[in-house]
């Protein structure tokens, strides 16, 4: 089976901490994905407009170049990247009339029916190497870390392309669980963070990712994990201004996934760049002692 | 652009920018904004346009394929298809509808390339259209030197700008793929931004062309290019005839003048 890694273009510049500890992560797991030497944007958000097929022929030339390449599977760690992604293989696979016209327009691509099967990182942890294989090659486990999972909105939404159901949080919790964390019960793990709508509003405004974290607060979370940029972006680069203005009582260090799992793997923390996180990420890792064993 | 002649010269001569009708060649209708000229196959685009009377004042430069001015957009009779050519360097067929598309309106930004670096999001700031693309891929279809143009928007979106500053190496900035980009991206001045960030930023300096700048504004060939200019036709002629060659074909590096004064 061939899987070929989809990075996107965040991950390229401003969420490098996200890709480089996953990277690091897999090859400390002994997983080999290519990526793929020809990609473009994913398209970023799914276009909704009934009749609007040109933006999705971004994320479709995508799938298109993993067919070409003989990939089973395309592999991605951005939440957007792969509901986008998702959604528009769904749409090729089972929408008979719009992949025709997607597919005579793309007249210098070979046609595309959504052979590619699209899937998550956190699913390809589950299917292809294990929770008890991690377990095994933790070299540092988060003991006594309290974190909580974030999946944010677009893991899970909609339905036929979510990681998994609504309301449900295992995949990540697994995975915390693996790598020694205590993972807190927490109810805003599905909450929106504010999205793209709120990039303009002044530093600190921003009420949805603020009670996100009020709520993290309140559960006694020390720590949130997630996969998606936006979200990182959101809870993470204001929390100042939310203290500030008294919208929740302390910080709340937000992680994405992969670089928890880096570090217990045992992986070196600059190849997590926790230098684009809050600068309490990394301090509230060293307060627990998690190091490499080295 | 150009504009057509209302009367033919009595006399064809061959000038050299003019083509001759030999004696019984195969002519072949095409169309020029949408009007008929019958013109000689075998001719480039442009040449036809210049048997049928249209004449450059501008969109014509090099007339070697590498200027960029003259690109073409043309479609065949009967076929939805759109091509794309540089005029000087495409040959006419029946039934050919043209146009020529001399140039292209473009955003060009202006910065102070000493106050640039070597990261994407000085590009991307300048450029913040690019985030427009939506991968249709025209801008690559119409490109007559065949340059992945989406292929170089995209690495630029992903931040790597020497993999743009290659893949956009061959550009002639005709223009043609902002014509078509319905994200109104200037994709040729954004290339060319990413070839200049490279060569300054990115790529390793050339030392020995440092040193070799240095030897000469130190005077070092001064006085042999005083000499030069100095001398009379006939020695000119004499040391140029004479003059050290290195042998075709000889091996790299295995020749050396005799005269090393000025290595």
């Amino acid at each position: 089976m061939k899987i070929s890694y989809y990075p996107g273009c965040t991950l390229k510049l401003k969420a490098k901490n996200l890709e480089l500890a996953g990277l690091a992560s897999l090859k400390a797991l002994g997983i080999d994905v290519e990526e793929m030497d020809r990609w473009n944007c994913c398209g970023a958000v799914y276009s909704l407009t009934d009749d609007d097929l040109i933006h999705h022929v971004g994320p479709v030339r995508n799938l298109v170049r993993a067919k070409e390449r003989g990939a089973d599977k395309l592999v991605t760690l951005c939440s957007m990247c792969y509901n986008t992604l998702a959604r528009a293989n769904q749409l090729m696979k089972t929408d008979v009339v719009k992949r025709d016209t997607i597919n005579r327009f793309m007249d210098d691509e070979i046609d595309y029916a959504g052979e590619v099967e699209v899937i998550h990182y956190l699913t390809l942890l589950e299917e292809h190497v294990g929770w008890d294989k991690i377990k095994a090659k933790v070299k540092a486990p988060l003991t006594d870390l309290k974190v909580a999972p974030y999946y944010g909105c677009t893991l899970q939404r909609p339905q036929d392309v979510g990681i998994e159901p609504m309301g449900s949080f295992r995949l990540m919790t697994r995975l915390l669980e693996a790598i020694g964390a205590t993972v807190v019960p927490f109810n805003s793990s599905d909450k929106c963070c504010g999205s793209y709508q709120v990039l303009n509003a002044p530093a600190g405004d921003n009420d949805a990712a603020a009670n996100v974290l009020k709520a993290a607060n309140q559960a006694g979370i020390e720590a949130l994990a997630t996969s998606c940029p936006l979200c990182e972006y959101n809870l993470g680069k204001q929390q100042e201004q939310f203290l500030a203005k008294s919208k929740i009582t302390a910080h709340v260090p937000t992680f994405y996934f992969t670089q928890l799992l880096a570090m217990a793997l045992g992986v070196s923390p600059e190849v997590c760049h926790f230098e684009l996180n809050d600068i309490r990420s990394l301090q509230l890792l060293e307060a627990k002692n998690i190091q490499a064993a080295a | 652009m150009c504009e057509t002649t209302t009367k033919q010269p009595e006399i064809k001569v061959a000038t050299g920018d003019r083509a001759i009708l030999p004696e019984g060649a195969k002519t072949i209708p095409i169309f020029v904004m949408g009007k008929q000229y019958q013109v000689p196959e075998t001719l480039t685009i442009m040449k036809a346009m210049e048997f049928a009377g249209f004449k450059f004042l501008r969109g014509a430069g090099c007339r070697g394929g590498i200027c960029g001015a003259c690109p073409t957009v043309y479609r065949m009779a009967g076929d939805y298809k759109l091509h794309f050519g540089l005029a000087c360097q495409t040959v006419v067929q029946a039934n050919m509808y043209l146009a020529q598309i001399p140039f292209f309106p473009a955003n060009r930004a202006s910065y102070n390339i000493e106050e640039m670096n070597a990261a994407a999001e000085g590009i991307q700031a300048l450029y913040p259209e690019i985030f427009r693309c939506v991968a249709c891929n025209l801008c690559t279809k119409a490109c007559p030197m065949e340059v992945k143009v989406m292929d170089y928007i995209a690495a630029l979106k992903q931040g790597n700008i020497e993999k743009a500053a290659r893949l956009s190496f061959d550009c002639i900035q005709c223009g043609l793929c902002a014509s078509r980009c319905m994200g109104e991206i200037p994709q040729y001045h954004v290339a060319q931004l990413a070839r200049r960030i490279f060569a300054k930023f990115i790529q390793p300096r050339f030392e020995h062309l440092v040193s070799r700048v240095k030897e000469i504004e130190s005077g070092k060939y001064d006085q042999m290019l005083d000499e030069l200019t100095k001398m009379d036709h006939e020695t000119l002629k004499k040391i140029y005839v004479e003059r050290e060659r290195e042998p075709d074909l000889s091996t790299l590096g295995a020749w050396k003048p005799k005269e090393t004064q000025y290595l």
